[in-house]
């Protein structure tokens, strides 16, 4: 059975069907409980497990984030709210130097297994200090798993699949797309960490993403077909660490073509390692250049004209995929 | 050790009623033995460290013994202990194998975490020991976070959470006491800091580095009750300690004891030029050397007499001496261990070179 739901109450559902199973399930976080959670993800949930297990924490993220890493050292399985993921930088020394680092340097003798989560990315004119894509920052430490989900479905199954792993996750969820809706399975539909989702079959090129940015894909490739009859096959790697190099080759080999694209800016993102990954297993395959379509580098600015054309559009990734497909000059 | 811990024999004479009974000379030479085990391992580590066998960074105790001795006395099973890169006294103490913690400062395979850790990182789990961290202050939060798993999980365990005074002075050590005080209005933090005072954050002093030097007041402002005491006196320390834990115990309410000790050796083994403090100020201090005053107390009460203190110094000596050969004559880490301990779970490793 399925329902469509939205990706704010998948998320709210795989919480609750986690913490019915599980008592070691806590949540942490600033204005989660008695308020309801400034994006409305955990509402009603302190009603329904109380204090102890739904913490409202005071606006400190290193000492709260700190915390449940203490807590997760010791078996709790705590679920820590970033408000934003931009105010996880007051956090970094906590995520980066214990919850990443602290099994290794004990020699295997603890677990942390931590989710933290939170709306990730822009678009909706926060400007500066409140827009950061934060995947290759997370991204680039072991000892972290970092997934971003994009459907409802894979929200709510992703999510089980990050409260029932031994390790901290860094769950970064497309905050722009809290009210998206989309068709969520009943029950334990838990989605498994380390494989992309083909969200479009295509044969001419492949537009590879993450995040939000899978549906500008999804859009791109409806105006390729339709403008200049071009197939694109649209990959969602959904989760960042593990990554699924796997299925971008699979794709690579069968269309010759392919199209990174992320919201961050390019310098040392997600897409250069795509682009890399390309050309270290298929280049035998590559009809053209790997193209990252990336956001401007520059601080998100407020007014709704440069933000729309500080991120990646429809239209760039189209640009894009008509340059591999030596369709457009370059 | 923590066999020694269970026959200590004391549990009975301090446990019958709300005031700490005074430790028995029997134990208090025990203890002895121990801060002297702990003096001879420090001294052994810098010997090593100039031969070049350990690396890294080295930071020995020398000084403060009196102050995890006397703490972890109030230790009982089922508790923690969490604390910063100072950390070899409480490794030791809490009872682990000094053979397997030299063996962790060399680096060898059957170092106390495989050679993955060092000085800074010393863990042993099962022991109660949540280790040894190497960003200052960054191990605070964990600390009260642990705290709050031990109510969570319904036992009566509290954690000793172990911070220097330049430790205090940063964020995280503010962001986790308002944590605990909040958090243990409700019994829901039973942990115990212990601000171990020993003057400097590497070479600042308290006066340069701290605008309100009262170390123990500062948890006023959390609302975690306080106090001093004389962290060179093990048995004053022992009957705060005792009485402290017991509260915190019960309360499940954070509790926080300044420590006024001093670190007698450099801030780090490689630090060979004190220009921060004056020869004259060590030498004072060391007229306070917390293993001369009790041994000078025992010697008064008979407890103990020249040849009995020559037979603990020596034996100390031999055990290191045996910890030092362990860990030359042990093997490197193998290779494999470079990838292993990242992820917990089937895909131990899943990064790439
Ligand atoms: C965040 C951070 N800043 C700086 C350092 C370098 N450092 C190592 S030890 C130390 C002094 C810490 O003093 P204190 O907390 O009093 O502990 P003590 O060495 O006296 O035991 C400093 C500054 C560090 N490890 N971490």
């Amino acid at each position: 059975m399925a329902e469509t739901k939205t990706y704010r109450e998948a998320l709210r559902e795989a919480m609750v069907h986690e913490m019915d199973r599980d008592e070691s399930v806590v949540l942490l976080g600033e204005d989660i409980g008695v308020y309801g959670g400034t994006h409305l993800i955990t509402d009603g949930l302190y009603d329904q497990y109380g204090p102890k297990r739904v913490i409202d924490t005071p606006i400190s993220e290193n000492g709260f984030t700190g915390a449940a890493i203490g807590m997760a050292m010791m078996g709790m399985r705590p679920i820590v709210e970033m408000m934003t993921w931009n105010f996880s930088f007051l956090a970094a020394d906590q995520i980066i130097q214990n919850a990443a680092k602290v099994r290794y340097f004990s020699g295997g003798q603890v677990k942390v297994p931590l989710v933290i989560r939170g709306p990730n990315g822009g678009g909706v004119q926060l400007s500066a200090q409140h827009t950061h894509s934060l995947e290759s920052f997370y991204g680039h430490f072991p000892g972290l798993k970092v997934v971003a989900p994009v459907t409802p479905n894979d929200a709510k199954g992703m999510m089980l699949t990050a409260i029932r792993d031994d390790n901290p996750v860094i769950f970064l969820e497309a905050g722009a797309l809290y009210g998206t809706r989309g068709e969520v399975e009943d029950g334990d539909n838990a989605v498994p960490f380390g494989k992309a989702r083909v969200a479009r079959e295509g044969s001419d090129v492949t537009l590879i993403a993450y995040g939000r940015q899978v549906n500008l894909c999804l859009r791109a490739a409806d105006t390729l077909e339709e403008e200049d009859g071009v197939s694109a096959e649209v990959i969602d790697l959904r989760s960042l660490r593990p990554f699924d190099e796997d299925a971008i080759v699979e794709s690579v080999k069968k269309t010759h073509r392919a199209v990174a694209v992320q919201e961050q800016w390019r310098w040392f993102g997600v897409a250069s390692e795509v682009a890399a990954i390309i050309q270290d297993k298929a280049f035998d395959y590559l009809d053209a250049p790997v193209e990252r379509v990336s956001g401007a580098e520059v601080p998100a600015p407020y007014a709704r004209n440069l933000e729309l054309a500080a991120f990646p559009s429809e239209r760039a990734v189209a640009n894009a995929a008509r340059r591999v497909l030596y369709m457009e000059e370059k | 050790m923590s066999a020694d811990r269970e026959n200590s024999g004391n549990e009975a004479e301090v446990r019958g009623g709300k005031s700490a009974v005074a430790t028995s000379p029997g134990r208090l030479v025990e203890l002895y033995g121990k801060m002297v085990l702990v003096r001879a391992f420090e001294d052994a580590c810098q010997r090593a460290f100039r031969q070049g066998k350990i690396g890294g960074y080295l930071h020995v105790y020398t000084g403060q013994e009196a102050v995890a001795t006397g703490f972890l006395e109030a230790f009982r099973k089922g508790d923690r202990v969490i604390t910063g890169y100072r950390d070899h006294a409480h490794a030791l103490l809490l009872g682990c194998d000094p053979g397997e913690v030299m063996a962790e400062l060399f680096g060898k395979r059957t170092g106390l975490v495989k050679g993955k850790g060092g000085s800074m990182h010393l863990f042993d789990v099962e022991r109660g020991f949540m280790g040894g961290y190497g960003i200052v202050g960054g191990h605070i939060p964990l600390g009260v976070g642990i705290a709050y798993a031990l109510r969570y999980e319904g036992t009566d365990g509290i954690c000793q959470l172990y911070l220097g005074d330049g430790a205090i002075n940063n964020g995280a050590f503010h962001e986790a006491a308002n944590l605990a005080g909040l958090w243990g209005r409700d019994g829901m933090c039973p942990c115990f800091f212990i601000v171990e005072n020993n003057q400097y954050g590497m070479g600042t002093s308290v006066e340069r580095a701290t605008a309100m030097t009262d170390l123990a007041a500062k948890f006023n402002s959390y609302a975690i009750g306080n106090e001093k005491v004389d962290g060179m006196d093990l048995e004053a320390v022992i009957e705060c300690a005792e009485r402290v834990a017991e509260q915190v115990r019960e309360t499940g309410r954070p509790y926080a004891v300044e420590a006024v000790t001093y670190r007698i050796a450099p801030h780090g083994a490689a630090d060979f030029f004190e220009k921060y403090r004056t020869k004259e100020e060590v030498e004072k201090w060391r007229a306070r050397d917390p293993i001369g005053i009790l041994e000078k107390k025992l010697l008064e009460r008979d407890a103990l007499d020249e040849e009995k203190i020559e037979e603990i110094k020596d034996e100390a000596r031999q055990r290191v001496s045996e910890a030092v050969k362990y860990a030359d004559e042990s093997e490197e880490p193998p290779m494999e261990e470079l990838y292993t301990d990242v992820y917990a779970g089937e895909d131990e490793y899943m990064g790439t070179r």
